[in-house]
């Protein structure tokens, strides 16, 4: 499988709020496909399909920030003081090279060397706030002069295939979902189709909210990257989803819990097209359907996932196969639903 | 009132799984209002016509959300035990040696590691359901991941008191009913929407897409409280059997003074005892139906009930019969 896409959508820095260079990314390459393409006031990227027999509309959701950081402060020093932007496990960060602002300063995530450390320090865990970022200049004004207040940072991590299987970047989760939205858009379709690309979702699902609202889709389809836990010390009934065993339907999480004939007819198209599939085995975790499914007069949602080990790392590592599942999955849904009206007029009647 | 309840409760409904319950209400309601609908999410939305030549004819809505609590299937293991998620708010003590019920009628027994070193830690994830299968094979004739079940808890009536599962919220639903059955011949000025919400106990979503399609110009939830009536409660004037409970706040919700006040005068002018509630934890419908379309004024009337999230709430059935007449005296 082609994984080109993949590596320039990772390789593009979109800390939530920040989404820019993302958008101008996929605004290029998908203009040739769509009737009509806008950018809303949040910042959200919608791409119109008008559907050639029927005016269902039907969403696609897929986030295109990343979690990463924000400058908040400086010290005397020169060194740069940061918040996360999203969830961050900040034992994960002594050690790490980010990348600041647009012209992609590089700096180091420090903390203090292990010869340096008392021994409580050493057992305990290192505390976000007790970290700084170096950029190797040695005055505040000097570091002021090159990041300002308020840049975003990402993390340093470059596209890279592991074995034959595997990809390891930061942010599959979400522009494995975004690369997917933009294969569908390839396609023509009986219904209406509406691509969203959405911001801020690692901070609070915020772009779909109001792209949900302004559609008022009669059905939407949210592609994302889940979490993976088929790892040592994780009980196997705790194994949210596995590496390998394809594209992911979400049953529940914390925030929706996804129309169940939706997922059924999902989940059996896949058996019929032999496309692995399996169910998220885990009720934790959000996404944007969940403030899709509760926009307007309420929405039926479904989630396709990717599992996607390490999430949320600038390692996080998923399966090629896993990822062509689930585009074949996705697509397969859209084509059966649009050669299939009266299926799809089913999943989406309202009972009188 | 009794035999109604005990319908309602003992009929399955996890939240999002509330086609059980909502025929059951369907059928309870059906010929007595003007038009019944279900909506994408499944809420059941009942309308009763109002007066439309009076220039006072307001919209009103009244909420009960019609889900429970349950578990929801995420694993099987190789010797056929579930392991279960959640949904809403499910306590693993209360839980500990429980029956529950999935859809299909299997019976499982809730129960938990026996290694765990501290009984204090126990979490979800350290428990299982037993469904008597001899292995993985033999579970998964019954039961599939994503398969949700109730608590078991009959219906029982001692005195004026009920104890059952799931009376948090088929109370608030046999009191739209019985608002409902009183209505039924008469002509209102106010055209009144009665909503049996889903979803509630997993966030109130069925309350925010219902109120959204609605518009009304005041909503008021009906849903059970806790109390402050047992040996060393938490203090809370709410007790049981001293009348319907109108709510002026929980997490979710400062009531609208003016709902507040329509509820006070009802409840005076038909002399019907009724107290004041301010729940400290939890929230209903009415959190999420007033932030909707630019602000709709909200209240709640609340049942008072012991033991809520346990297979045995208990509630005062002369409650609900004040309740009911309350309601119909505020939005006739």
């Amino acid at each position: 499988m082609d994984m080109q896409k993949i590596k320039e959508l990772t390789e593009l820095n979109g800390v939530s709020g920040n989404e820019d260079l993302v958008r101008e990314y996929i605004k290029t390459t998908i203009s040739p496909y769509v009737d009509e393409i806008f950018t809303d006031a949040l910042g959200n990227l919608i791409a119109f399909k008008k559907g050639k027999s029927s005016n269902i509309d039907i969403m696609l959701s897929a986030h295109m920030d990343e979690v990463g950081f924000i400058v908040t402060g400086y010290t005397d020093t020169g060194l740069i003081k940061f918040a996360n932007v999203g969830g961050i496990d900040e034992r994960i960060l002594p050690g790490k090279t980010v990348l600041l602002g647009d012209d992609k300063i590089p700096g180091v995530i420090s903390a203090k060397a292990i010869h340096l450390q008392e021994r409580e320090e050493f057992l305990s865990n290192w505390k976000q706030r007790n970290l700084y970022i170096d950029i190797g200049t040695e005055k505040k004004d000097e570091t002021e002069s090159l990041v300002e207040l308020g840049e975003y940072i990402s993390f340093n991590s470059n596209f890279q295939e592991l074995g034959e299987e595997c990809v390891k970047a930061k942010a599959l989760d979400d522009r494995l979902g975004c690369a997917i939205l933009m294969e569908a858009l390839k396609g023509t379709y009986e219904f209406n189709l509406y691509a969203c690309f959405t911001v801020q979702e690692e901070i609070g699902l915020r772009g779909a909210e109001v792209a949900a609202y302004r559609i008022k889709p009669d059905l939407a389809l949210v592609i994302e990257g889940t979490t993976c836990s088929d790892v040592p010390e994780t009980e196997k009934h705790q194994h949210s989803t596995r590496l390998g065993k394809g594209a992911v339907l979400t049953i529940i999480d914390g925030s929706s819990y996804a129309d169940k004939d939706l997922v059924n007819y999902i989940y059996k198209l896949a058996k019929d097209k032999n496309i692995p599939v399996q169910f998220k085995e885990t009720a934790t975790g959000g996404n944007d359907a969940g403030k899709i499914q509760r926009t307007g007069i309420g929405v039926k949602v479904a989630i396709i996932s990717v599992p996607c080990r390490y999430i949320h790392s600038p390692v996080s590592l998923m399966s090629k196969k896993d990822y062509e599942s689930s585009q074949n999955l996705a697509l397969a849904v859209l084509e059966d639903m649009s050669s299939n009206m009266n299926k799809l007029q089913s999943l989406i009647k309202e009972e009188k | 009132m009794f035999e109604l309840l005990t319908r309602l409760t003992q009929t399955f409904g996890v939240s999002g799984n509330e086609e059980e319950i909502r025929s059951l209400i369907i059928n309870e309601i059906k010929g007595k209002v003007d038009n019944i609908s279900i909506d994408p999410l499944g809420n059941l939305i009942a309308m009763k016509k109002g007066n439309v030549n009076k220039d006072n004819c307001k919209k009103i809505m009244l909420a009960a959300h019609m889900d429970e609590i349950g578990i929801i299937v995420t694993h099987i293991d190789e010797k056929g035990f579930i392991r279960f998620s959640n949904i809403g708010g499910v306590s693993p003590f209360v839980s500990i040696s429980q029956r529950v019920k999935f859809k299909n009628g299997t019976i499982g027994v809730v129960s938990y590691e026996q290694k765990l070193d501290d009984i204090k830690n126990l979490k979800l994830p350290k428990m299982y359901i037993d469904i008597g299968a001899k292995s993985r094979e033999e579970t998964e004739m019954m039961i599939n991941i994503g398969d949700t079940a109730c608590f078991c808890g009959d219906s029982v009536k001692q005195g004026d008191y009920a104890i059952s599962k799931a009376m948090d919220n088929r109370c608030g639903c046999t009191v739209a009913i019985g608002v409902i059955n009183k209505l039924k011949d008469i002509e209102t000025d106010n055209e009144i929407y009665f909503v049996f919400t889903v979803q509630e106990e997993v966030g109130l979503r069925g309350a925010k897409t219902s109120a959204y399609q609605i518009m009304p110009d005041i909503a008021i939830a009906l849903d059970v409280t806790s109390t402050g009536d047992r040996p060393e409660s938490n203090i809370m004037e709410v007790k049981l059997g001293k009348g319907p409970a109108i709510k002026i706040k929980d997490s979710s919700v400062i009531c609208h003074p003016e709902v507040k006040k329509l509820l006070v005068a009802a409840a005076k002018r038909i002399n019907i005892p009724y107290q004041y509630e301010i729940l400290e934890a939890g929230g209903t419908d009415a959190g999420a139906i007033h932030t909707t379309c630019g602000g709709i004024p909200s209240g709640a009337v609340s049942i008072p009930t012991r033991y809520i999230h346990s297979p045995a709430e208990m509630v005062s059935l002369e409650d609900l019969e004040n309740a009911v007449k309350l309601v119909t005296e505020a939005i006739k």
